[in-house]
């Protein structure tokens, strides 16, 4: 039964994703192109059956900090919007990176800046990655590109939030979340208890019951000679992240002339590009980025020196074309190609400006 | 085999479930399938359409420049479309939404007056599935069989007593679909 494979939207396989992987709690607010993560959620009803607490907040705002609660107490605990109600949320996830506290914000991307469209959009990826909240932090960023990766990043999201005690992203755009696609789910996970809960996260507000110290989760440090101690201890964790983290996904690029790198909906229609330019003789490659940051910089560096040319292909204005650029150091030309506010570029499209870009 | 349908319509014409139930009954085959909408503020009476995509291979990209078959229920959708059909594709239309009929001659083109037929039978409700029988006469992307079993599926309990004007639709589509 748990095996069973199904038909259904990204923003659905994420709710049963969430309920399966043993999420203690949602906090959200309705948006258009993720709304169907709540609507699963209250379909579903697991607090029936997990007891995972869904809430429906009464904004966006409130939804993050009852994350940063639930966090707090060691609770694996999640929200998902789109890009207007991420950006709501931008303070609580920088408390929550300065608190070091794990936790899932799941961001299905549309069109901005501003209200902006409802349409796809990948406009997201410096807030994301540059740190869209204040101060010196970073937020794990996982990028999935097709439905059963929106299934199988909630948990490896968690796993990655808990591991290192900070924020992590799924990032992903109204068409992963819009459409539909086969899925495996993954197996049930029981919620974790009280007692284990206590055991694998010594920090957190448990209820010390005489025991130990009183654990105080704060992102507030007003002595600076302590906050700076603060700021390299994470950014030392940042570091690790980087050394141990990187995930990505390579096609075709063992003889290929050109490289596109592209992430999430992108990464899928560069693959059909990549087959329409190799029937017209063109040898392309393409090299999907799964972590966002860590950004596989040093395998971008080394396909640098094997290609001729590389085209960032984003749902965006050029930004992950700032990182590639940085990770190739002018070893090799790097071009941007991309379509904004809502549009998603056609293959066909593509193939005609990668020839205009680099033939 | 990679079969790239797009179906467009009006909203309220059943376009984006017909679709769903063509990649349900891929999935009934173990096949590939992706169904992605042109989501949007539509609402009933403005325009909808869904990419459709069953394929015995992974499928890459879920947007697409380029279609197999269109399945258009409207003029708009008749022109947006139209060109978008690869040479040697195939177009599918109904007559009923259409005044300006398709002019290409490099791509097989079929006509089906499942709106009218369906309004005669009294089966407004299942003109989608009609549609969708056409489609399946000229193209076996699925069988008929796995429709069914995706209908069983996809509808609730309450509803099944429903499949079989459903099934007598499909069957009707079949037999009505033409060269134009």
């Amino acid at each position: 039964m748990d095996k069973e494979v199904t038909l259904m939207k990204g923003n659905e396989a994420i709710a049963h994703a969430a309920i399966r992987c043993g999420c203690d709690g949602y906090f959200g607010y309705p948006i258009t192109p993720q709304s169907e993560v709540l609507e699963t959620l209250a379909a579903e009803k697991p607090w029936e059956t997990t007891g995972m607490v869904v809430l429906q907040a009464e904004s966006e705002v409130a939804s993050i900090n009852m994350v940063y609660g639930g966090a707090g107490t060691g609770k694996k605990v999640m929200t998902s919007s789109s890009s207007p109600g991420v950006s709501l949320m931008q303070e609580g996830i920088s408390y929550m990176a300065g608190a070091e506290l794990p936790c899932l914000v799941v961001n299905v991307s549309r069109g901005g800046p501003g209200l902006g469209t409802i349409q796809p959009s990948q406009a997201d990826y410096f807030q994301t990655v540059k740190g869209g909240g204040h101060g010196d932090y970073r937020l794990i960023t996982l990028a999935p590109a097709s439905v059963q990766e929106m299934a199988d990043f909630v948990d490896l999201a968690f796993e990655l939030a808990f591991r290192y005690r900070n924020p992590a992203m799924i990032l992903s755009d109204g068409a992963i979340g819009q459409m539909m696609e086969k899925v495996v789910l993954p197996p049930f996970k029981p919620r974790r208890t009280e007692e284990e809960i206590m055991k694998e996260c010594p920090w957190a507000t448990t209820g010390r019951k005489g025991m130990r110290k009183p654990n105080i989760i704060t992102s507030l440090e007003l002595r600076s000679e302590e906050m700076e101690k603060i700021n390299i201890r994470i950014q030392s964790k940042y570091r690790e992240i980087e050394a141990k983290e990187v995930r990505f996904e390579e096609y075709m690029t063992g003889d290929a002339d050109y490289l596109i790198v592209a992430f999430g909906s992108a990464a899928r229609i560069s693959k059909k590009v990549i087959s329409i330019a190799r029937e017209q003789g063109l040898k392309v490659g393409l090299l999907r980025p799964i972590t966002l940051w860590p950004f596989p910089s040093k395998r971008i560096a080394e396909l640098a020196s094997k290609v001729k040319g590389i085209l960032s292909l984003e749902i965006n204005a050029g930004q992950m074309v700032e990182d590639i650029r940085m990770a190739v150091e002018g070893k090799t030309p790097v071009e941007w190609y991309g379509r904004l506010g809502g549009i998603i570029p056609e293959p066909e499209e593509v193939v005609a400006q990668l020839k205009k870009l680099f033939i | 085999m990679t079969q790239e349908i797009i179906i467009s319509g009006f909203g309220g014409q059943g376009v984006l479930s017909m679709g769903k139930i063509l990649a349900y009954a891929g999935l009934m085959e173990d096949k590939e399938v992706t169904w992605m909408p042109a989501y949007g503020p539509e609402q009933r009476g403005g325009t909808a359409n869904v990419t459709v995509i069953v394929s015995d291979e992974p499928v890459s990209s879920p947007i697409l420049s380029s279609f197999d078959t269109a399945i258009v229920l409207n003029q708009p959708s008749l022109e947006k479309f139209e060109p978008k059909v690869k040479p040697g594709g195939t177009l599918i239309y109904d007559s009923y939404g259409i005044n300006v009929p398709p002019t290409r001659k490099d791509i097989n083109v079929y006509c089906i007056d499942a709106m009218d037929t369906a309004a005669q039978m009294n089966m407004i409700k299942v003109f989608n599935m009609m549609v969708l029988g056409g489609l399946l006469k000229i193209h076996p992307v699925v069988s008929l069989e796995s429709v069914l079993k995706a209908l069983r599926k996809t509808l609730p309990e309450r509803h099944h007593n429903l499949i079989p004007m459903n099934e007598e639709a499909l069957r009707t589509g079949m037999s009505i679909i033409k060269p134009a």
